[in-house]
C-alpha cells in the first residue's frame, strides 16, 4: 500500500467510531501494542524531547527503504507514534520526503500537530522527514 | 492611602456568580466547560470585558501627553486604576504602583536593575526550589552578569520551604530575597510574614510574587513590609498583558530605571536625559491603558464580592476536593503542605499526566499537564510532571465532582 492507501484506510477505520472514547480506546489500544523500540536503541540521540512527553524514534535504511521504530512514555501519544510509523514505515526516502501526513487531521486529532502542544509528535514527523530528505540525498550522490 | 475593606456580604452565592462569567457557560467538546486551570490564568467577569470594551468604544486616546478631552478622560481613567490597585494592596503610596506587562516583567525590571546597581561578585542572590521559571531565571541572568552567586532554599517531601535551611542561608552576601508567596504547582502557602522578618534583620530586601496569592488572599503591603510585590492582572480576572510591581518607594528610588522612552522623562537632551519621577520613571513607552482599566475594573469586582467570601469558599472547596480526590485508588498528591491554596497537582499510578489531561478534556474538564515551568520542582520530585487542577471561587462542588469522576473514567480508558 502507499502512504495515502494507509491513510485512507486509517480515515475510513476512524469514521466508523461514533464517540471520543472508542476513538481514544483504539489509540490507546495501538499504543499499548506497538512493537517497543529495542533497549539498544533507546538512546539519548534518538530521544526527541517534546515538552509534555518523551519521544524515541529509530530509523533503518534496508533495500532502499526506511524503516521506524518507535516509543514514548505517554500511551496516547504512543498510539499516534504506531499509526505514524504504521503509514511511512517501509517507503522509499523519495516517497517519505514528498509525503503530505493528513490523516490526523481527518480523525480530528489536529492539535497533536500544533507545536505548542509538544508531545513530540510534531517533531517526530519533522524528524521522520528529515531522515528521508538525508537519505534522498544521499542516494543521489552514490 | 485608605485600605478599602471588602463589602461584606452574606454568603457567596457561586451560581449566581457563575453568570457574572460568560465564558463558563460554554460547551467544550459538546459538554459544560469545566474550567479548573486558572493557576495559568482566570476568566472574566463581564464588567471586566465591557469596562475595556467601553475605554476603546468611548474614551480611546493616549494618556499623560495629550492636551483634548479624550486624553484627560483615558489619563484620568489609567490614574484611577492606579489608585485602585494602591488601595487593594494598601500601599502607602499611589506612586508605588508600577504597571508592568505581568508578573514575569515587574521581576525582570527589579532584577536587571538591582543587578545592574547593586550585585558584584562575592555577593548572592536567594530564592527556592519550588519557584516558577520566572522567578529563577531573570536572578540567574543577573546572577551571570554581575558574578553574584543564586541559592535556593530546599524544601520538604510536603512542598514546604525549609526555613532551618533559609536562616543558614542568609549571610551579609545577601543583597535580596526573592520567593513566591504561594507554589503554582502545590499550592503551598509560604510563611512570608517569618521569611521578611528574617530577611530584614539583617537589612535584607524582599521580593514576593504574588501571581498565585493576590487572587486568594487580602494582601496588606503595610502590614506584611515586602519591599517588593508583583502579580499579573490576568490571574486576578483582569486582562493579559498587564500587571503589577508594587515596590517601596525608598527602593523604586534607588533603582536605575528599566528602559528608556516615552513618559519616563523629564527632559532629554543629546548631552543629558532627567528620568522622570515615580511611578512613571519605570512606565517607559504608551503603556497597556485599556489593561490597566480593565483590572481596576477586575479589582472592583472582587471587592464587591468580598475577598474574606472568596477565601472562605476557596478553602471550603479545596478541602472538599482534596477529600474526593483522596479517595481515588492510586491517586498521589505532589506537596501535601499544611497552609495551602489554589492548586492541587497530582499522580494516579503511573499513568502520565499528559494522557490523563487528555482524556479529561475530552470530557469538557480543563485542567494544567506539564512541568508547570517548573522543572527544578519535578527533578526534586522525580517526575516527568503533574495533573494540576487549580480553583477559585466561581468554581462549585459539582466542578470538583466532574473531575473526579472524570479521572476514574480517564483511568479506567488507560489501564
Amino acid at each position: 500500500m502507499t502512504i495515502n492507501e494507509r491513510q485512507e484506510e486509517i480515515k475510513s477505520d476512524f469514521e466508523v467510531m461514533s464517540n471520543w472514547e472508542d476513538k481514544y480506546e483504539y489509540i490507546i489500544q495501538l499504543g499499548k501494542d506497538l512493537p517497543l523500540i529495542s533497549e539498544e536503541h533507546k538512546v539519548p540521540e534518538n530521544l526527541i524531547k517534546g515538552c509534555q512527553s518523551r519521544v524515541w524514534l529509530h530509523t533503518e535504511l534496508r533495500d532502499g527503504k526506511l524503516y521506524f521504530t518507535g516509543d514514548s512514555d505517554a500511551v496516547i501519544t504512543k498510539g499516534l507514534i504506531s499509526l505514524m510509523i504504521y503509514v511511512l514505515s517501509g517507503h522509499t526516502p523519495k516517497d517519505i520526503a514528498s509525503s503530505d501526513i493528513y490523516f490526523i487531521d481527518a480523525i480530528g486529532l489536529s492539535s497533536h500537530l500544533s507545536p505548542t502542544r509538544s508531545n513530540g509528535l510534531l517533531s517526530m514527523l519533522k524528524q521522520m522527514k528529515l531522515y528521508a530528505v538525508a537519505y534522498q540525498a544521499k542516494n543521489n550522490q552514490s | 492611602m485608605e485600605h478599602i475593606a471588602n463589602i461584606e456580604t452574606a454568603a457567596l452565592d457561586v451560581k449566581q456568580i457563575r453568570k457574572d462569567f460568560p465564558i463558563l457557560q460554554e460547551l467544550v467538546h459538546g459538554k459544560p466547560l469545566v474550567y479548573l486551570d486558572n493557576g495559568a490564568t482566570t476568566q472574566k467577569p463581564l464588567s471586566v470585558i465591557e469596562t475595556e470594551a467601553r475605554y476603546y468604544e468611548e474614551y480611546n486616546s493616549n494618556v499623560h501627553r495629550g492636551v483634548h478631552h479624550l486624553s484627560q478622560v483615558a489619563t484620568n481613567a489609567y490614574e484611577k486604576a492606579r489608585e485602585i490597585v494602591a488601595g487593594f494592596i494598601n500601599a502607602a503610596q499611589t506612586h508605588e504602583i508600577i504597571f508592568t506587562k505581568g508578573t514575569t516583567d515587574g521581576i525582570n525590571l527589579v532584577a536587571n536593575t538591582m543587578g545592574r546597581r547593586f550585585l558584584k561578585a562575592g555577593d548572592s542572590v536567594i530564592i527556592s526550589a519550588m519557584e516558577h521559571h520566572s522567578n529563577i531565571v531573570p536572578w540567574q541572568i543577573a546572577c551571570e552578569e554581575s558574578g553574584a552567586t543564586l541559592k535556593v532554599i530546599p524544601i520538604n517531601e510536603r512542598g514546604e520551604l525549609r526555613m532551618d535551611a533559609y536562616e543558614e542561608l542568609l549571610d551579609d552576601t545577601v543583597k535580596i530575597v526573592a520567593v513566591t508567596y504561594v507554589s503554582n504547582t502545590m499550592g503551598t502557602i509560604n510563611p512570608v510574614e517569618d521569611i521578611i522578618a528574617l530577611a530584614h534583620a539583617r537589612k535584607i530586601p524582599v521580593l514576593l510574587d504574588a501571581a498565585q496569592a493576590i487572587q486568594h488572599m487580602s494582601i496588606d503591603v503595610q502590614a506584611l513590609q515586602p519591599d517588593f510585590l508583583v502579580f499579573s492582572g490576568h490571574k486576578i480576572y483582569g486582562p493579559t498583558g498587564i500587571g503589577v510591581l508594587y515596590g517601596t518607594t525608598e527602593w523604586l528610588e534607588k533603582l536605575p530605571p528599566y528602559q528608556g522612552g516615552g513618559d519616563m522623562i523629564k527632559t532629554v537632551t543629546f548631552s543629558k536625559t532627567t528620568y522622570n519621577e515615580l511611578p512613571y520613571k519605570f512606565e517607559a513607552g504608551t503603556p497597556n491603558i485599556a489593561g490597566a482599566i480593565g483590572l481596576g475594573a477586575a479589582i472592583q469586582y472582587l471587592q464587591q464580592v468580598g475577598l474574606d467570601k472568596i477565601q472562605q469558599w476557596e478553602e471550603q472547596l479545596l478541602a472538599y476536593a482534596l477529600e474526593q480526590l483522596r479517595q481515588i485508588d492510586g491517586l498521589r498528591f505532589i506537596g501535601n503542605a499544611a497552609h495551602r491554596s489554589g492548586a492541587i497537582s497530582f499522580l494516579v499510578h503511573d499513568i502520565h499526566p499528559f494522557d490523563l489531561g487528555e482524556l479529561l478534556d475530552q470530557q469538557g474538564i480543563a485542567v494544567r499537564t506539564g512541568h508547570h515551568c517548573c522543572e527544578p520542582l519535578m527533578d526534586e520530585f522525580k517526575i516527568p510532571g503533574t495533573v494540576r487542577a487549580s480553583l477559585t471561587f466561581y468554581n462549585t462542588k459539582e466542578d470538583i465532582d466532574k473531575l473526579v469522576a472524570g479521572i476514574k473514567r480517564a483511568v479506567s480508558m488507560l489501564r
